[in-house]
């Protein structure tokens, strides 16, 4: 568990990222229309321990997997930092210690058709990184971490003079996480790695992810719509909304005493196998657009218990109960927190 | 051994291939392919299979000439089957070399065409910004000039710097570059769109975080997965390129009578056409017509068994 | 909630069969489906991607994709077939007395339309109604499904609504002719979790209210649990088994179910693992001989690799498992690895 005094393994502070989705220049000036920004990431602090997991949820839209893109380097930031065991990402550096910083962090996508070259071997995917970093010695040597890494992902060695599309979709996530493993990475950013799987093969998946991070003592950043699956996986959880973290918690905190309202919804609203029969109370709304995000809490228009304030003020994180929440009804007390059980919790 | 059996695995994938089965259930396409085959065959071993070379002086009679062809004529002579044009050249022979140097300027026009479009089109694509736009507008002029235009002011451009003497020698040259430079703009469009689709896919991305140059990903990455559409249209423009060919050849700035193509042979008859001889121009028009089918019907068979929204 | 067993079954399926032919010989990608749905009662079809679940319901609204062909069986809306009507005819029941309900709501408006406009035109095909009369149905079809300011948003068009709006309409869409039957395929899939729970809501309220049969066809169980009375597992496309929801949830039966229900993650308990099936589904030309979930079954016996089972009585639901039979399973066979 992260605690002040330890040095954290991935530092994110402030970290914002604007997406310009304006009109071409022409088009705007002639019909006399404003610039549009996205502000897909707006302000975001995540610390991460060594060995840990820690998930982002949140609907469409909200920028959880932005998020993931800025911490492997595929968009440069507009502002904040990303610091990596004490490196800063964004510091000026060689090529070559920039690619030792590389090595050390991997990421696995979401869609396990459009993640792997279709016109590659599985031998080529596996050996890409290896190849890049020049991790091999000579080519017997190749052969044999690659044979090593497809095995670890429960493949055989034979398995990589196949091309992608001669496996199914939970073969090919493994083949995925075998090339992410390749380079022997300490951090793994997980893009919503097992949405695009069927439910017995999401379970082949995680129990998969759950073993190699023991085993490698791998750090987990997970990105996931699906707070069962974040439930079951990670050490911490933050919750976002619109560009925004609302609530950071160890995992048993966040989901037995929610404390932001937007957290309540998610857990309120998402259908569970122990609902049989249950009416669900739905809530009404819907996520607002990220051009025009609400002033103060984004989350007001939705909110039962906002006010005056939530819609003019940006609530700050508050450290509580081990982790921060953003909102005002918290800070005053107007809103206490209740204990949720779960049919079929041992509670 | 190894090549043998990896060259068997390759021929069972292809013959084993959704590919290969569209081609064999499409009796048009076989047809096609044969005829394309047949020509291609024929015009490549013209120095042997036909019955005289035509231009070479030394075996020229003006006593044969304007023989008509044997089927509809007593007149005619087994010797020269389709007839022969006033200088007393074998139809049959010139149709057979011209062929050849048609299809000759036909494919190297094309790969012209296509190295210049790939490369434009993967830069445009895959840069994107100031780059793209130049790139995208310089073919956006091009594109509303005809292809028969743009060739015509090039080769006139050549024409105009360079004797005439020395043209005849380049003429070949000249052409193929004029055709390659009118075509380039189909590709360059076409490989752009599909890196922009290609270069969000998480593959891409995947080699992004490993940190892989763009140049290397480009060639690595996504041009393998860009070679089915180019290679739908460099087929169908094989058949444009030749047609081209023969038009500028016909209007008199292609290739020289000394080294007819099949435009230069209608051309030639289409002078003495008002006299009767009709031989010297319908047969090399037919031929002409017959390759440029084939060859587009092998094309949109191409197009259509490549993509996977028609299967 | 109905008390299906009580009534008369509204859609009957029979022993449907779903062919595929192509150049490798002739896919069956539904075999043997038999099933039926009583009025007011929702029926919930789950099962993993290539289960058949879909093409199921695509045969009895009868838009299978060509060159997929129903084989064999019947299917039978209110007693009549319907499952060999001519295309015109099977487009005027579609519509008038089976409503359908697709996962992209974008795919199911036409863009260049008013939503008000389509509505209307679909309540005349199927009702004969005057233009105002028409219109004024479509408001209440709007206000019916939870669409606010309908009167505003009627002359609206399909992009001017948020993806939970769309689907909305397209519900409205599938009720215009208040049909018996709505099939609806992965009503949800494409919704951001919040917006499912509206959805789900509005489709149990207007199945009670209407009396409406529901098919519901998805891979998400916990759609299913929420929203189903009755719902049938498919695999390999055959029903692996069917029966009240509670049971099949509690108490699965088959093997399959069992795994399935063991692998989705819950927020009741945390476990350390989740329980895992080992192996996929097999592809259709790979389907084995005997029951088709034996290579990755842990129960499984000598019988189960020649004899295919069909559903038998197991508790409260059917299972297509010799688990069930007083034969059993035969002697034991160690289970092979599959994708191991």
């Amino acid at each position: 568990m992260p605690d002040g005094s330890m040095s954290q393994f991935v530092k994110i502070e402030g970290l914002k990222r604007y997406f310009d989705v304006s009109a071409p220049w022409l088009v705007r000036t002639l019909e006399g229309r404003p610039r549009q920004i996205v502000q897909a990431v707006d302000g975001i602090d995540i610390e991460i321990a060594k060995g840990e997991t820690f998930s982002l949820v949140g609907e469409s839209g909200c920028g959880k997997s932005t998020v993931a893109r800025l911490v492997v380097g595929l968009y440069p930031p507009t502002a904040g930092s990303i610091e990596f065991d004490g490196n800063d990402m964004a510091g000026p550096r060689s090529r070559a210690d920039m690619a030792a910083l590389r090595r050390r962090m991997q990421m696995i996508f979401q869609d396990p058709y459009a993640s792997l070259n279709p016109r590659w071997r599985v031998f080529d995917i596996v050996a890409e990184p290896i190849r890049a970093f020049g991790l091999a010695k000579d080519k017997a040597d190749l052969e044999n971490q690659v044979g090593e890494r497809l095995r670890q992902v429960r493949l055989t060695p034979a398995d990589g003079a196949k091309y992608p599309h001669e496996f199914s979709g939970g073969q090919r996530q493994r083949i995925s996480i075998a090339r992410a493993l390749a380079s022997h990475p300490e951090f793994l950013v997980c893009d919503e790695p097992t949405s695009a799987l069927d439910v017995s093969v999401q379970a082949q998946i995680l129990n998969l992810m759950v073993d190699l991070q023991r085993r490698l003592q791998l750090t987990y950043l997970f990105i996931s719509h699906n707070l069962a699956v974040v439930y079951h996986i990670s050490t911490r959880v933050g919750v976002m909304y619109l560009g925004r973290l609302v609530e950071v918690a160890p995992t048993d905190t966040l989901f037995k005493r929610p404390k932001h309202p937007y957290t309540r919804m998610l857990l309120d609203t998402i259908p569970d196998l122990d609902m049989t029969g249950r009416q669900r109370a739905p809530v009404a709304g819907e996520v607002p657009s990220p051009i025009n995000p609400p002033t103060g809490c984004s989350f007001h228009p939705r909110c039962p218990f906002a006010n005056e304030r939530c819609k003019v003020e940006r609530p700050k994180a508050l450290p509580i109960e081990g982790g921060t929440v953003a909102c005002h009804a918290i800070e005053e007390g107007r809103l206490g927190v209740e204990e949720r059980t779960y049919a079929g919790s041992a509670a | 051994m190894a090549t043998q059996s990896a060259l068997g695995g390759w021929l069972h994938r292809f013959t084993d291939s959704d590919v290969w089965w569209s081609f064999k259930s499409s009796p048009m396409t076989v047809t096609a392919a044969a005829a394309t085959f047949f020509i291609v065959a024929v015009a490549f071993l013209s120095p042997v299979l036909a019955p005289h070379t035509p231009f070479d002086p030394a075996t020229l009679s003006l006593s044969d000439g304007l023989k008509p062809p044997v089927l509809v004529s007593p007149d005619g002579d087994w010797t020269f089957p389709l007839g022969t044009d006033d200088q007393g050249r074998d139809v049959l022979s010139s149709i057979m070399y011209g062929t050849r140097l048609s299809l000759v300027v036909g494919f190297a026009s094309v790969v012209v065409a296509m190295v210049l479009g790939i490369a434009l089109g993967l830069v445009s694509g895959y840069i994107g910004g100031v780059t793209d736009a130049v790139i995208m507008r310089i073919a956006d002029v091009q594109l509303t000039f005809p292809a028969i235009l743009v060739a015509l002011l090039i080769d006139g451009v050549v024409r105009g710097i360079i004797s005439v003497q020395r043209h005849d020698e380049i003429a070949i040259f000249v052409i193929v570059g004029a055709i390659g430079l009118s075509f380039w703009v189909q590709y360059a469009r076409t490989v752009r769109g599909s890196v922009l689709v290609e270069k969000n896919k998480e593959y891409v991305q995947a080699a992004r975080v490993i940190g892989l140059s763009p140049a290397l990903i480009m060639v690595r990455h996504v041009l393998p997965n860009v070679t089915g559409p180019v290679l739908v249209i460099a087929t169908i423009n094989l058949g444009l390129a030749i047609i081209t060919e023969a038009t500028l050849s016909f209007l008199g700035v292609g290739l020289p009578s000394t080294e007819p193509s099949l435009g230069t042979l209608i051309r030639l008859g289409n002078e003495v056409l008002q006299s009767g001889d009709w031989w010297i121009t319908v047969f090399p028009g037919a031929t002409l017509a017959a390759l440029v089918l084939a060859v587009n019907l092998l094309g949109d068979w191409l197009r259509d068994a490549l993509n996977p929204k028609l299967r | 909630m109905a008390s299906p067993s009580n009534n008369p079954p509204l859609l009957e399926v029979k022993n449907l069969r779903v062919e595929f032919p192509t150049r490798r010989g002739t896919l069956l990608a539904v075999d043997d489906v038999s099933f039926d749905i009583a009025p007011g009662e929702v029926l919930g079809v789950v099962g993993e991607s290539g289960a058949g679940k879909s093409l199921t319901g695509n045969a009895i609204i009868g838009l299978l994709e060509p060159p997929g062909r129903i084989a064999g069986g019947e299917v039978k809306l209110e007693g009549r077939r319907i499952d060999n009507l001519p295309y015109e005819e099977m487009r005027k029941i579609r519509g008038h007395r089976i409503g359908a309900i697709f996962q992209d709501p974008l795919t199911s408006l036409n863009p260049l339309y008013s939503i008000g406009r389509q509505l209307v035109e679909t309540i005349q095909t199927h009702l004969p109604l005057s233009g105002s009369q028409a219109r004024k149905r479509a408001l209440d079809l709007l206000k019916e499904v939870g669409i606010p300011g309908a009167e505003n948003r009627i002359d609206h068009y399909p992009h001017q609504f948020s993806g939970g709006m769309r689907q909305r309409v397209v519900i409205a869409l599938a009720l215009c002719a208040d049909p018996r039957l709505i099939v609806a395929d992965e009503p949800t899939t494409a919704l951001d979790v919040s917006i499912q729970a509206q959805i789900i809501a509005l489709l149990k309220k207007l199945c009670r209210e209407h009396q409406t049969a529901v098919m519901l066809v998805t891979h998400d169980m916990g759609v299913i649990a929420e929203t189903a009375d009755r719902v049938a597992v498919m695999y390999a496309g055959r029903i692996a088994e069917i029966g009240p929801v509670r049971d099949v949830v509690k108490q699965a039966k088959h093997p399959y179910t069992k795994g399935l229900m063991g692998s989705i993650p819950s927020l009741g308990v945390r476990h350390d693992r989740l329980t895992q099936i080992d192996g996929a589904m097999p592809r259709l030309t790979e389907i084995p001989p005997g029951c088709a979930f034996n290579p990755r079954c842990t129960f499984r016996g000598q019988r189960c690799l020649v004899e295919r089972p069909n559903l038998m009585a197991a508790g409260a639901s059917r299972a297509a498992c010799w688990l069930h039979d007083r034969g059993g399973v035969g002697a034991p066979v160690a289970k092979e690895l599959v994708d191991a």
